[in-house]
């Protein structure tokens, strides 16, 4: 397990050891296992309605799980109320109290901890100064922006120095910009302070750019935890394969740890299915180039900045998403021939 | 560009017709209620009514009754509002908080007084009064606990308002990961963003309260109200002055109400660039309230 942070010594051990929650005949989380290792920042990634938030909010006390252990630092804090648990907690949004300015925010979990008033302004001031905002110290929160709300939301969560900071989808209420900003934010805030943290999202750019590793969860379970290059390149599931970014499915036939698809042979990752299967390949792990004899006709051609994107159907009629780099976009034209063949990176199939 | 001015001018004069004519309802009898009080029989003015209500030691030995039932009235009015805040705001803040399923079943609880005639809660009350003045004594003030029942409705909308305002869930969740106990929550973040919501269930209350006449005289309790009535039969100068001085304390209460209620609280109102249109009469206030 890596774990990025340098102060990670300052971070505790996170568990949830087969947690239980229902709503009904919803099964909102299912045995569902997790360790953070001290310091180390763990996204939960999902569709909605996949158990992030619940997980998230069990850890938090705000939701009692049917059954199953949570321990922080070893400490069993199942049977915990949430002001008890030590934790810094960061919400969607309006969650700044709104009859306070900004320090006094910052200053309330300190006045809860019985801080006398000149180290909770010291604390106050610092932790402001951290996320940049130590200028908008008096400003009640509809003075602020979104971006600067949350700012002061994690200033808040961080000033009593919690064994656990929780995020819950801090960034989705901003808009594109303040949202990458804010992220590298979070992470550079998070290395400096090695607090073990847990961060859910719906946002898999958002996941995969700043956590030390990244679960992938389906109907209240983890399909899949790992570092985001692992979760992108090896993928466990075709469901983590679809739901991390774009996934091309193809027919097929395995024999061994190969496939053969597009009449070339590409190597299967562990646990993939044999016989007639169907594999799950990258846009980028195609290669396309112009042929008359090809196995393919292009559908279109799109620009996307850096790269293109080719779109063909196979003499099958599979349709295939190449990605190529924006020089060679003129190259191809609607209607046009062309030879699709796998790179030759590990994929994974899954039976039919 | 001038059709626009046009339209913006008779919308004016309509407004100011409108405000005009309402305030003419209301004013209306409170002046025929201060002609009444001055008028002396064969013509011509008196302050004397007045003179004698402006001496509060003359009042209270020359209308001990009405004496009595204003004390009453305004112990009344202290005991249903604190007892009114106590059962509402905690009540609602959970149910929003952790049983928001039942918020319907609370709502259609907290109106039904509003369906309820006075002469059908009396008789509904007989038996529990009777028992409360058997086991502990006959004292007026135990009425609070019949017209909490009445402010119910009133009480409701107001806090549920200034609970729709905010965002107690989050608050609250966001102050518990921070330590806070749930009486802290309640205390000081719930509470102070529900300032102009409880301002206004509370002024409500009091003016409903000070105004309530038939549950008192039907119990043979002497409040305000009652004690004017029965000073009407002997004295009914200063009873009609006593009115009102009593109908214009209860107008400058709601209309205090709306402007505290575009103070402070107004902060969310004002970045949410909705035009001030000035509150126009206390009626309307309330209006808007209930």
């Amino acid at each position: 397990m890596t774990v990025a942070s340098p102060n990670a010594a300052r971070g505790v051990a996170v568990e949830l050891i087969g947690l239980r929650r229902t709503y009904g005949t919803v099964n909102a989380l299912d045995s569902f296992d997790l360790h953070l290792a001290p310091g180390e920042f763990v996204a939960l990634l999902g569709p909605s309605g996949c158990g992030k938030t619940t997980a998230l909010r069990c850890l938090a006390g705000l939701e009692d799980p049917d059954a199953g252990r949570i321990t922080i630092g070893g400490r069993d804090v199942t049977a915990l109320p949430t002001n008890k648990r030590d934790l810094g907690m960061v919400f969607q949004a309006y969650s700044l109290f709104p009859h306070m300015t900004a320090r006094q925010n910052v200053e309330f979990g300190l006045e809860m901890r019985r801080q006398d008033k000149a180290t909770r302004a010291k604390r106050a001031g610092d932790m402001l100064d951290l996320v940049g905002l130590s200028t908008q110290a008096d400003r009640y929160a509809h003075q602020m922006s979104g971006g600067q709300q949350q700012r002061v939301a994690l200033a808040r969560a961080l000033a009593i120095s919690p064994q656990v900071l929780l995020l819950d989808e801090p960034l989705s209420a901003l808009d594109a910009k303040v949202r990458t900003q804010l992220r590298d934010e979070i992470r550079r805030i998070q290395l400096e302070v090695g607090t073990t943290t847990l961060f859910v999202t719906h946002d898999q750019e958002e996941a995969l750019a700043v956590a030390d590793r990244v679960g992938v969860m389906r109907a209240g379970k983890l399909e899949q935890l790992a570092a985001p290059l692992e979760l992108y390149a090896r993928p466990a599931s075709a469901f983590v394969a679809d739901f991390i970014g774009l996934t091309n499915r193809l027919r097929g036939r395995a024999t061994g740890d190969r496939a053969e698809i597009l009449g070339g042979s590409v190597p299967l990752l562990p646990g993939s299915g044999s016989g007639d299967v169907e594999v799950l390949i990258r846009p980028e792990h195609i290669d396309v180039t112009p042929d008359a004899d090809g196995n393919a006709s292009v559908l279109s051609a799109s620009f996307l900045g850096a790269h293109g994107r080719v779109t063909a159907t196979t003499d099958a009629g599979e349709q295939v998403l190449v990605q190529v780099p924006s020089a060679s976009l003129p190259d191809f034209s609607p209607g046009q021939r062309v030879r699709l063949t796998p790179r030759g990176d590990a994929a994974l199939a899954v039976a039919l | 560009m001038s059709q626009r001015a046009a339209f913006r001018r008779k919308q004016t004069l309509f407004r100011w017709v409108t405000v005009t004519a309402v305030l003419a309802f209301f004013v209306l009898p409170l002046l025929g209620m201060l002609d009444f009080t001055t008028k002396v029989r064969r013509g011509g003015r008196t302050l004397a009514t007045w003179r004698t209500l402006s001496h509060v030691s003359e009042i209270s030995t020359r209308y001990p009754a009405l004496k009595e039932g204003f004390l009453a009235s305004l112990g009344l009015c202290v005991i249903t509002v604190v007892l009114m805040l106590a059962l509402l705001v905690p009540t609602m803040t959970w149910v929003r908080l952790r049983l928001p399923g039942l918020s319907r079943t609370v709502e259609f609880i907290c109106l039904l007084p509003l369906t309820v005639p006075a002469i059908v809660l009396v008789v509904g009350l007989v038996p529990v009064y009777a028992w409360v003045f058997y086991l502990f004594n006959e004292s007026t003030l135990w009425l609070a606990l019949a017209y909490v029942v009445l402010v119910l409705p009133y009480a409701y909308r107001a806090l549920d308002a200034g609970l729709r305002a905010i965002d107690v869930k989050t608050l609250s969740e966001a102050a518990r990961s921070l330590g806070a106990s749930w009486f802290t929550v309640m205390w000081r973040i719930v509470l102070p963003n529900l300032r102009t919501a409880v301002l206004s269930a509370s002024f409500l209350s009091v003016a409903l309260v000070l105004g309530e006449f038939t549950i008192a005289n039907l119990f043979s309790r002497r409040n305000l109200q009652v004690a004017m009535y029965q000073l009407g039969k002997s004295d009914a100068k200063i009873s009609v002055a006593v009115g009102l001085v009593s109908l214009v304390f209860a107008f400058v209460v709601l209309f205090a109400m709306s402007f505290v209620g575009s103070g402070r609280g107004g902060r969310r109102a004002r970045r949410a660039a909705a035009p001030a249109i000035p509150a126009a009469s206390p009626a309307a206030a309330a209006a808007k309230e209930s």
